[in-house]
């Protein structure tokens, strides 16, 4: 049996499941009154709605960087050598994924209140309360920490199958630790960041729930205005070109990052 | 000094990671309903969370649902990744790119999309077609988890094998498999995970059956009562006794 | 081969005793929260029929679910203009009100609405206010007017209501004009108030339900809510007061309706009758504690509650507040508006 049949089921599977979505957005994209019409897409190339976009993805693009700042050392020292104890930190870093999402972005709005317990405690130490929620600082926290986890994911799996001989290779052969980091270790871990980076980049830029809670609602991100499309304003048409426009976006950029990674090892497609 | 500064980040990290839910453990005690006020220590939300059988039936579909879909999105991402792999390189970079686009569309056109082709072809909604939802927007987490691993595969391995006379299927057991495990446990867990927090795919897509994250989502509408937090609670402590669990005996192993 | 035999005799058994009780089923379609729990399993007994049930958490999901034929339900429970929109769009049955006896039970003027003129399509099951709401220990001195949510001088310390109707209303009432006007003026007049509003830096927030916890915790001195959800924050604290400012507000109904092409239309109007019952009407006023539209529930009240004007508002008050009517079709308008004023 040819290996490529084992594809099979998942290739029918696919072929319902995912089409159907897709062809569901274009349709309604296009649709006009009189059969096809850019007018949807037109609709969205206005000030207000670009100005969403705008923010949605440099939102997003704050927030997978700061995950990258902060989870690639997590993620690197997790995977070091001392086994049995690092394996539980690493568990102990992944149960609050599992954490149901709206409750635990409920638990940080109670945080970041102005009546919340980080400003509770403040008052209580003498010192200033800040103003945290409703602002844009709020929703980015809020993203971060909703995706660190899945940033940290990738980067240790892809650290840890390393082999350790190449890097005492590396030592033998005399090189420093920060040269053995930045010449072996990081080129070899690529793959798992540019995973990383994907598993991050994309909910960031689709996140609804998140400005409405901790931003108390004072800015739109354009996952906010396709859910209203199809819930408030009732233009499918509308919502399916955002859809559209949002997805070739990402697409577009993840084909960007695969560029990246030469030898293909990560997700990349092309 | 450099393991005191390892176990500095790595603390401050957790401390980011698990304030929130130190507050919801908290406020699953709170005599009051208040999201930020302490009201005196109280079980009073546990009694509630077990005398409502409705949120534990809820609670017990939840987890099934999303069992079934990881098992199966898992076998079918696994299969269809090793698949792929054997591919020549343009039908598998057209089977990836559509692969991508489920990741990529927002929830509520996903679910409204499904809900749509499930009405045209008839099925009637219910945890059925939920399951068959979840199935869908899971199996690509779990293919892109396992791909990178394949690639990184030394394919020679396979062939040396089916050459030395393995039947397919074995070798596939014996060679591929262990090798790609790492990415398929974390296409397992992803899956998983997805399943659990999805709310609005799931609400398209069933009728009167409800998943926990409906629940939740809906209850937040209203002002999220305390019982929701003891709920919560209960499956964190569960899923840390067992991660623990399994954690200690897969460590024990690797020793022995 | 035994066994199997047990097995089989076993679900005969049960089968044939199951049935003897069940009277047929229909499927309610609700808000969250939204019914007393007990008058579900009274009406089970009393009738034999089953209910089951399914909640929405806004009238769009609802309708969304509703017009692509998804779903099987017997009762909804859509608000005022969905309910004048569906009527229109022949998504609801007509009911027969010789079936729904309790109806005439009904407060008058609630007996023909504006959004269902001919009280064909529905029974109103809940009613209220749209208000300010305001901290009286933040903001001494009774409030009567929309004014101080558009004052700058009230920095940061408005809550506006997440809800395109609901907020471009209150400018439209506060300019003067009706809530469900089409005339461009008017709305750009609203728009702008509303823009103002917020790079004046009045506005703290545009929420919905969060509004109720952040009230009671005293996060802002004024907030605009529905009287349902006022109702709830002051019984939390003593600081908070509500009023429907004089320039005029919303008032609201969520009602009972038939989806068109339910199996269950009787079994469904015997539940609506049902609800409608002073007592089992009663039961809900006091689980939910919105505003009743049954009078022989709001004579039975007590005192406390009558003179509770947001639980029981007075004539004058209701007539300064007008109903939404379905605006559908230029809902593109409004929604272009509402961007602008929240990107």
């Amino acid at each position: 049996m040819k290996r490529s049949a084992f594809a099979g089921p998942y290739v029918a599977w696919m072929a319902m499941f995912t089409v159907a979505p897709l062809l569901f957005v274009v349709y309604f994209a296009f649709k006009g009154d009189s059969g096809f019409t850019l007018a949807n897409i037109q609709k969205f190339l206005a000030p207000t709605y670009l100005n969403v976009l705008w923010r949605s993805l440099y939102l997003a693009v704050y927030c997978t960087a700061i995950c990258l700042l902060i989870g690639y050392p997590a993620a690197y020292f997790l995977a070091g050598k001392d086994f049995s104890k690092n394996q539980a930190l690493f568990v102990l870093i992944l149960i609050p994924m599992w954490m149901n999402f709206l409750l635990r972005t409920y638990a940080m709005m109670s945080l970041l209140e102005d009546s919340g317990i980080i400003n509770q405690l403040l008052k209580a130490m003498g010192l200033q309360p800040l103003a945290m929620i409703g602002t844009e600082g709020a929703v980015l926290t809020g993203m971060v920490y909703n995706f660190v986890p899945f940033m940290i994911l990738p980067i240790y799996t892809s650290l840890k199958k390393m082999d350790e001989r190449i890097i005492e290779a590396a030592e033998d052969l005399g090189a420093d630790p920060y040269n053995v980091f930045r010449r072996v270790v990081l080129p070899l871990s690529v793959p798992g960041v540019v995973s990383g980076i994907t598993m991050v980049f994309m909910p960031a830029v689709t996140t609804f729930a998140i400005s409405r809670l901790l931003g108390s609602g004072n800015f739109w991100l354009f996952g906010d205005i396709i859910e209203r499309q199809f819930l408030e304003a009732n233009d499918w048409g509308f919502g399916s070109a955002l859809s559209l426009v949002m997805m070739m976006l990402i697409i577009a950029s993840i084909g960007l990052l695969n560029r990246i990674d030469p030898k293909k090892e990560g997700s990349g497609a092309w | 000094m450099r393991k005191f500064f390892r176990g500095t980040y790595l603390g401050l990290l957790l401390t980011f990671l698990y304030a929130p839910i130190v507050v919801m453990v908290v406020l699953s005690f709170n005599a009051s309903k208040s999201r930020a006020k302490w009201g005196g220590f109280s079980l009073q939300w546990y009694e509630k969370l077990f005398r409502s059988g409705e949120i534990m039936h809820v609670l017990y579909m939840t987890i099934l649902i999303a069992l079934i879909a990881t098992a199966v999105a898992t076998i079918l991402g696994t299969l269809a990744a090793i698949g792929i792999h054997a591919m020549k390189s343009r039908n598998a970079n057209l089977i990836m790119s559509i692969s991508y686009l489920p990741m990529t569309t927002p929830d509520i056109v996903t679910g409204v999309s499904l809900m749509l082709m499930f009405v045209f072809i008839k099925v009637p909604l219910g945890y059925g077609t939920m399951l068959l939802a979840h199935i869908a927007f899971d199996t690509p987490y779990v293919l892109f988890s396992v791909l990178p691993k394949l690639r990184s595969l030394n394919v020679n391995l396979y062939e040396a094998a089916l050459d030395l006379g393995c039947p397919p299927m074995k070798a596939v057991n014996k060679v591929i498999l262990p090798e790609i495990m790492p990415g398929v446990v974390t296409g397992a867990l992803l899956a998983f995970t997805m399943s659990l927090d999805d709310f609005v795919i799931s609400y398209f897509t069933s009728n009167t059956d409800r998943n926990l994250s409906m629940i939740i989502y809906a209850a937040a509408r209203k002002g999220i009562e305390p019982t929701i937090y003891a709920l919560s609670t209960l499956m964190f402590v569960a899923v840390l006794v067992l991660l623990l669990i399994v954690n200690k005996r897969s460590a024990l192993e690797n020793v022995s | 081969m035994k066994k199997l035999v047990a097995v089989l005799v076993m679900l005969v058994t049960l089968s044939i005793s199951a049935p003897a009780l069940a009277q047929g089923s229909i499927t309610v379609f609700n808000w969250y929260d939204y019914i007393d729990e007990s008058v579900i399993s009274m009406f089970e007994q009393e009738t034999g029929i089953t209910v089951k049930y399914a909640n929405f958490t806004t009238n769009e999901e609802m309708y969304a679910k509703l017009s692509s034929g998804a779903g099987d339900y017997d009762v909804i429970f859509p608000s005022d203009y969905i309910i004048e929109r569906m009527a229109k769009e022949g998504m609801l049955e007509k009911l027969d009100m010789d079936k729904i006896p309790n109806a005439t039970g009904l407060v008058d003027w609630l007996k023909k609405p504006a959004y269902d003129p001919d009280g064909a399509y529905s029974v109103p099951y809940m009613w209220g206010t749209v208000g300010l709401l305001y901290n009286t220990t933040m903001m001494p001195g009774a409030i009567d007017s929309w004014a101080p949510i558009f004052d700058p001088a009230n920095q940061k310390s408005v809550f506006m209501l997440d809800s395109i109707r609901d907020s471009l209303g209150v400018a439209l009432k506060y300019l003067g004009y009706s809530m469900n006007t089409k005339d461009q003026p008017a709305l750009d007049a609203a728009k702008a108030l509303l823009i103002k509003q917020k790079s004046d830096g009045i506005v703290k927030g545009y929420l919905v339900d969060e509004v109720k916890d952040k009230m009671v915790a005293g996060e802002a001195p004024m907030a605009v809510v529905w009287s349902g959800d006022a109702l709830y924050a002051m019984s939390q604290s003593e600081d908070l007061q509500y009023v429907v400012p004089k320039e005029g507000s919303n008032v609201w109904v969520d009602g009972m309706c038939i989806p068109k092409g339910s199996k269950n239309k009787e079994l469904a109007e015997q539940f609506i009758n049902f609800l409608c019952r002073p007592d089992i009407a009663k039961m809900n006023m006091e689980y939910i504690y919105y505003s009743t539209p049954i009078q022989a529930v709001v004579d039975g009240m007590t005192d406390d509650e009558k003179n509770n004007q947001t639980l029981n508002p007075p004539q004058d008050v209701i007539d300064r507040c007008e109903f939404f009517h379905d605006i559908s079709s230029d809902m593109a308008k409004y929604d272009q508006i509402w961007t602008e004023i929240r990107g």
